[in-house]
């Protein structure tokens, strides 16, 4: 085959995103219980390693030695597929997610739209899921995060829509450079209802707290995933984790100009020349990662904060308040568009 | 044999499988999952014959929207599978007619040669926006037959609701008006009787 050293330097490239990528979601599940625990006045995971590092490592251990049950009369082979169909396209998506000016493993034009359509895929998993165990809990969360999902996806695509407006691409790269020139130019800015409606739809997509209904465990013990138990069930896990932090990721790249250093247009050109300092306060994979970490620090935040919404409460949120607001917003920015508004568009 | 090829027969040999799978299976959320299997396997045709904008957008509204809710309710409906091959004699003498129509056109159809000649796709270089050039065909020249499409919908869309509407009580769910809520003051709610002895 002639694509031979092709196939290879993409199969290199996935692994350098998502070997740290599964890194990052380990200790992911370690900074949250941290956080929750200072934020509840406990220490948290403090037991194994040195300040409890180790507890992420010694999870998975005990997760891969655990034995899967398959509740009797489920569905066997849909019962097994679906953490795989949860978790390939948490993963998946990050093909087209640039870390910083180039880096990125798919440079498609469409990325944007790709983002939006592999994310509406991992409902597929939680509907399985749900359906595969038999279960009324199962079904019941199944069901309730379907709808969610089906409906918060429609503020976020419209979210998505104010900010292709204002970059005039699809293109995740184009969207940062758009972006260009300090952090007034970021798009939090011109188009703050939509940051916060992107964030929030966000948040109720990667089922988390205070959007959880589908595993809310007061009410049905733990919802789709009831009946999973080890690797099964840390897969789930694995792909909400994934889902979280390209949640963040994305709310950086589109709203907080991505890998732009916030220092662009503060300082003199000469502080950017300098040797090692200059290189930190320019633009960089590492302003991207900060962004990123912020925007997770405000998930677990509030996971801690608030109680979760009632159902008709979600769902009244989702249609009559989101919705309506990005609506708006798009006539908004068309007009700002239109008239050139300044500094962003004109 | 070329890695795009490889692609191509693995990725149509899934689509004929599911699409096989769908029309047999007897249990209605198995054919519902390897209907969306198609509609994945086509996706992926679509972009290898670099039409990316078409696929994706096939797996964001077919995949990802339209299969959901097709899935949600052939899960919560108990379906009686076997009322539904009850007729399957019945209706095999017209069914065999379409298929017979159906499969009589697409061989008229493909083994006219020039279908071949025209639709060799051209190939275009990797600069190549397609999103930008149907934006362009589609508010340029169809700009109408779109938005009479659009408008369309949204009557589609306005009929749906008007059906949900239950015209003999003005509220059909349990759900609390927080308009009404917010207006609720203590002494509406609470009577405060005196009980000290006089």
């Amino acid at each position: 085959m002639p694509e031979l050293p092709l196939l290879l330097e993409i199969l290199l490239k996935i692994g350098m995103v998502v070997s740290p990528l599964l890194l990052a979601v380990a200790y992911a599940t370690y900074a949250e219980r941290k956080v929750i625990g200072y934020i509840q006045v406990r220490i948290g995971p403090n037991r194994v390693g040195p300040r409890g590092w180790l507890q992420p490592i010694a999870d998975a251990v005990k997760l891969l030695t655990k034995e899967i049950i398959l509740p009797r009369q489920a569905n066997r082979y849909l019962f097994l597929l679906a953490p795989v169909l949860a978790l390939v396209p948490a993963l998946a998506v990050w093909a087209v997610i640039p870390f910083s000016d180039g880096w990125v493993i798919a440079d498609i034009n469409a990325a944007l739209l790709y983002v939006l359509a592999l994310s509406s895929l991992g409902v597929y998993g939680i509907i399985l899921a749900g359906w595969a165990s038999n279960s009324k809990y199962a079904l019941l969360g199944a069901m309730r995060s379907a709808a969610q999902m089906v409906s918060y996806e429609i503020a976020m695509g419209f979210a998505l829509v104010g900010v292709l407006m204002a970059a005039g691409s699809l293109h995740l790269g184009q969207i940062v450079s758009a972006q260009q020139g300090g952090i007034w130019h970021w798009y939090w800015l011109p188009l703050l209802p939509l940051f916060v409606v992107y964030f929030i739809a966000g948040v109720a997509e990667t089922n988390r707290a205070p959007f959880d209904v589908p595993e809310g465990e007061s009410e049905i013990v733990a919802g789709f995933h009831v009946e999973y138990s080890g690797m099964a069930f840390a897969l789930f896990f694995l792909a909400e984790y994934a889902n979280m932090i390209l949640i963040a990721a994305l709310t950086a790249l589109l709203f907080l100009g991505g890998w732009l250093s916030p220092f662009e247009g503060l300082l003199p050109e000469a502080a950017f020349a300098l040797p090692v300092i200059g290189w930190l306060l320019g633009p960089g994979i590492h302003w991207l990662l900060l962004k990123t970490a912020f925007f997770l620090f405000v998930f677990f935040w509030l996971r801690a904060t608030f109680p979760r919404y009632r159902y008709d409460q979600l769902m009244r949120l989702g249609w009559k308040v989101l919705i309506p607001v990005t609506l708006v917003w798009i006539v908004v920015i068309g007009l700002a568009i239109g008239f050139n508004l300044g500094p962003w568009f004109s | 044999m070329t890695l795009e090829l490889a692609v191509f027969y693995g990725f149509a040999a899934v689509l004929v499988l599911a699409s096989l799978l769908m029309i047999t299976v007897r249990n209605p959320v198995h054919a519902a999952l390897s209907l969306v299997a198609a509609f994945f396997a086509a996706a992926v045709l679509w972009v290898l014959l670099e039409a990316e904008f078409l696929g994706i957008v096939l797996v964001l509204v077919y995949v990802g929207a339209v299969m959901v809710l097709f899935l949600f309710v052939v899960m919560t409906l108990d379906l009686n599978v076997s009322q539904l091959r009850e007729g399957f004699v019945r209706y095999l003498p017209i069914g065999g007619l379409v298929a017979l129509v159906m499969g009589a056109g697409m061989i008229w159809v493909l083994t006219r040669e020039t279908v071949f000649e025209r639709t060799t796709p051209l190939r275009a270089g990797a600069d190549y926006n397609n999103t930008l050039a149907i934006g362009q065909v589609l508010y340029t020249e169809y700009v109408y037959p779109f938005e009479i499409a659009a408008v369309i919908l949204l009557v589609a869309v306005i009929a749906a609701i008007t059906l949900t509407l239950d015209p003999r009580r003005r509220r059909t769910s349990k759900s609390i008006d927080p308009a009404e809520a917010v207006k609720v003051r203590a002494k509406d709610r609470i009577k405060m009787v005196d009980l000290r002895q006089k």
